[in-house]
């Protein structure tokens, strides 16, 4: 009898054999999304380079992707990964982290290298909780939600974060759930063929301190919630702002050109070294 | 190329300048910063020079993210530097941290101003002496020098490039305002007169998952990215291999061990200090700018006929305890000076109180160097 | 030449750090001596306090910081206020007589240099530094003029060269 090996499989870390992931968490699902897209790129993991900070999902690539991986300090991945793009422009340089990790702590990393339009893929796994922690109010959970750190209802407005990324000048923004793993993936070979800073957001499940401690219900629960209340970009367009209350608005948010850093530190080096541009 | 890498030459320099030609002449390609009084002058004299001769300065957000940054780089191959004053550093704590844990070398610049907080930033005091070994959470060894003038501001930061590349872990220049700023005629060797270090990289081709990258006494060679090393770099407690492991303490004591090893085992190799106390009864220990009050206030005393030596911190971490011993079972009577209310004064006197007694003495007006005089008339108090 | 102490006192945008940067790359770069130039100013981009000071000696200097001015070089009125009391015995104050006018008398040398009304004849009040430092040198031979000359030539702006070595040297020709 011939084995059935996951043709994804050979991407994963010799020696790794389980995984920190609670069952029914959305992290495999996206992991599986961003090494199917490496995959039908036709990349190798060695064309990458992966950063991750601090949190559940931090822990996609690090240790499981059989690839160069700096797993950085809480809220400085992309901050990191500057530095890294800078020595290895020529690289792919990918961040995976939590909306904890990404848009509280490291909130300031987030808006600045958008502005940049420093070339870099940004996949932000949106869970509206801080998991690894045991379930606090994060700055996407929603008014009124009861947390550990929230136990009388939240009581803060909540950040838009492909809003907020695309206001600091992203040229590349799409946002999916993790019901959606074919479109994500779409979304995923796009945003690393782009020339700029492309950031998705992936609203994703926590069935154990989000499903389990708000009333949200299992994964199956939580996905089929995602199912119901996802609206694509064009729908949306149709809709008034009451409409859309609740809703999420998924698909490709923005997609434009406008001048990358690492490319113009070329011309800028040009310059300044007497050479023609 | 419009300009040249290395400015062979004679200069009557400023510090901070000298210190960004010592980056440039090391093979450093790479920097980050945020401005800061009194340490701009660095990132404006790398900005305004980098991208002549290959390299690049990033501007960023903040300090947090300048050490993010050349931390990055420096595990793409690059030699990385920073340069900022104690509130920068007092930011980039965490990552100093993460540097050290994941044996990363570069290169961090404190030109130390007027504190505590945003104090007096263009005063020169050198109050971060022990932050930059204990600020960051946890056990850990650094690095650090302590130039007293342009020149050395140079040579410390090219020997600063060399000690962290050799031993992979961050390497400290602790200057301050006053030298910095200090303009002096400064020397700039060559190209074959300057020793330049490359850290040791695995074997090309190598099976990643037999490289030992990390956790070594003597240095292991470091896995960098775009190689094909695969490599897996956390600062959470991990193995030689970068393996991951969070559930077991004694994991826990050999990572923090073997880190600190790494550069203790090495310290007769590191550790540099000035000797010139031979048949002194009094011996006068300083480092940075205050070391060349007193010079001139032992020859001074020298010509009232006291025996008067001196003792200069090169290197004030790994802190060289062996050599302020030995220096203190030979002289009678140990003055601290510093530019500070006393922060290695407690490390020297652990070193050498057995010995001999050990006095300290503040400049008379923190942020100005003790005037010769006022050391002069310490040595003949502390002589009655 | 023995270690001579200088302090340069004024207030920020008249040149004090330039003036003192000019004695230090003279002495190293031009005239074979050891130079030190120290500095203090405060925040204050243009009109705050600025203090330059320069030690020159033939021998290496070992004390970086200027303990008792033989020379106190005073751009500003407020400068004499400020550092007077520094001056060693004997020393020598040097003042824009445009700007400080009352100087006590005491253990000391005054050469007032109506510095900013020459310099505004040479076309710049910003000069009024180079004026006095020609008078300083021709007061007293601390360096040698082509040294100074040569020290101008290589630290200021290409386009600001002739401005100052002509006031440079309008300095040199002051009567003392």
């Amino acid at each position: 009898m011939s084995e059935l090996i996951n043709p994804l499989h050979r991407f994963i870390r010799p020696g790794v054999t389980s995984t920190t992931n609670c069952p029914g968490c959305g992290n495999g699902i996206v992991a599986q999304a961003i090494l199917r897209a490496i995959d039908e790129l036709s990349m190798d993991l060695d064309d990458c380079v992966f950063a991750s900070g601090i949190g559940c999902s931090a822990w996609v690539p690090s240790p499981f992707f059989n690839a160069d991986v700096l797993h950085t300090t809480h809220g400085r991945p992309i901050a990191f990964a500057l530095g890294i793009k800078m020595g290895l422009p020529q690289k792919k340089v990918m961040v995976v982290s939590g909306d904890g990790d990404l848009a509280a702590i490291g909130g300031n990393h987030l808006i600045h290298n958008a502005r940049r339009n420093v070339e870099m893929t940004v996949i932000c796994l949106n869970n509206s909780i801080y998991g690894m922690t045991g379930g606090q109010a994060a700055p996407t959970t929603p008014m009124g939600l009861k947390t550990t750190t929230t136990p009388y209802g939240a009581y803060e407005n909540t950040f838009d974060i492909s809003n907020l990324v695309i206001a600091a000048g992203a040229s590349f923004v799409a946002r999916w759930t993790t019901y959606h793993p074919r479109q994500l993936t779409a979304s995923i070979k796009k945003a690393i063929r782009k020339k700029g800073f492309s950031f998705i957001e992936v609203i994703t499940q926590c069935p154990v301190q989000y499903g389990r401690k708000t009333g949200s219900g299992s994964a199956v629960e939580m996905l089929r919630e995602y199912k119901e209340k996802s609206v694509s970009v064009k729908e949306a367009a149709k809709l008034s702002e009451e409409d859309l209350q609740d809703r999420i608005i998924v698909g490709e948010l923005i997609d434009k050109e406008k001048p990358e850093m690492v490319e113009e530190i070329m011309k800028m080096k040009k310059r300044a070294s007497g050479e023609n541009s | 190329m419009k300009g040249k890498r290395i400015l062979t030459g004679k200069y009557f320099m400023m510090g901070n300048t000298a210190c960004a030609e010592g980056a440039i002449a090391a093979g450093c390609e790479l920097a980050a910063g945020y401005p800061i009084t009194p340490a701009t002058e660095i990132a404006n004299r790398l900005a305004e020079r980098f991208p002549q001769v290959g390299g690049v300065f990033l501007q960023v957000e903040d300090e947090i993210s300048a050490i993010a940054a050349i931390i990055g780089a420096s595990w793409t191959g690059k030699k990385v530097i920073t340069a900022t004053s104690g509130p920068g550093i007092s930011l980039m704590l965490e990552n100093i941290g993460f540097a050290v844990g994941v044996e990363t070398p570069c290169v961090i610049v404190n030109v130390q101003r007027g504190a505590p907080t945003t104090g007096m930033p263009t005063a020169g005091v050198t109050g971060d002496m022990v932050q930059v070994k204990r600020g960051s959470h946890g056990d850990y060894e650094i690095i650090a020098l302590c130039p007293s003038s342009p020149q050395e501001m140079f040579d410390h930061t090219v020997l600063a490039f060399n000690y962290a590349e050799k031993y992979r872990t961050p390497v400290f220049i602790l200057s301050d305002a006053f030298v910095g700023h200090m303009r002096e005629e400064v020397v700039i060797p060559p190209p074959e007169q300057i020793e330049t270090v490359y850290r040791k990289l695995p074997e090309p081709g190598t099976d990643p998952t037999q490289i030992k990258g990390f956790l070594d006494e003597d240095v292991a060679p470091m896995p960098i990215f775009g190689r094909g090393f695969k490599a897996h770099v956390t600062s959470s407690c991990h193995d030689e291999y970068g393996k991951r492991n969070l559930s077991d303490v004694s994991a826990l004591d050999h990572f923090v061990r073997k880190l600190s090893n790494k550069i203790l085992k090495h310290k007769d190799e590191i550790i540099r200090v000035e000797k010139n106390y031979q048949d002194a009864e009094v011996v006068l220990v300083s480092y940075g700018a205050v070391s060349r009050a007193a010079a001139m206030a032992a020859l001074r005393a020298g010509e009232e006929g006291l025996a008067v030596g001196t003792f200069r911190l090169i290197t004030a971490w790994p802190f060289p305890e062996e050599e302020i011993e030995k220096m203190a079972r030979k002289a009678k009577k140990i003055i601290v000076l510093e530019n500070n209310l006393g922060q290695l004064y407690p490390y020297i006197k652990a070193a050498a109180a057995h010995y001999a007694d050990v006095y300290f003495l503040p400049p008379r007006v923190l942020g100005e160097i003790h005037d010769p005089e006022n050391i002069l008339k310490k040595i003949r108090e502390v002589i009655q | 030449m023995n270690r001579t102490e200088i302090l340069v006192g004024g207030v920020g945008g008249q040149g004090v750090i330039l003036t003192g940067i000019l004695l230090g790359t003279a002495a190293t770069l031009f005239d074979g001596k050891k130079a030190v130039q120290t500095q203090a100013y405060s925040s204050e981009q243009r009109g705050g306090m600025a203090r330059a000071e320069v030690i020159l000696s033939s021998e290496a200097i070992t004390d970086p910081q200027v303990r008792k001015p033989d020379i106190l070089i005073a751009l500003a009125e407020d400068a004499v206020i400020r550092h007077l009391k520094k001056i060693k015995p004997q020393g020598l104050l040097v003042i824009d007589s445009d700007l400080a006018q009352e100087v006590k008398p005491g253990d000391y040398q005054v050469l007032k240099v109506p510095a900013t009304s020459m310099a505004e004849q040479e076309g710049n009040i910003v000069v009024a530094n180079l004026i006095i430092l020609g008078a300083l040198i021709k007061k007293t031979g601390l360096l040698s003029v082509p040294a100074m000359e040569k020290a101008i030539e290589v630290s200021v702006p290409p386009k600001a060269k002739a401005l100052n070595l002509n006031a440079f040297r309008r300095g040199l020709e002051f009567k003392i």
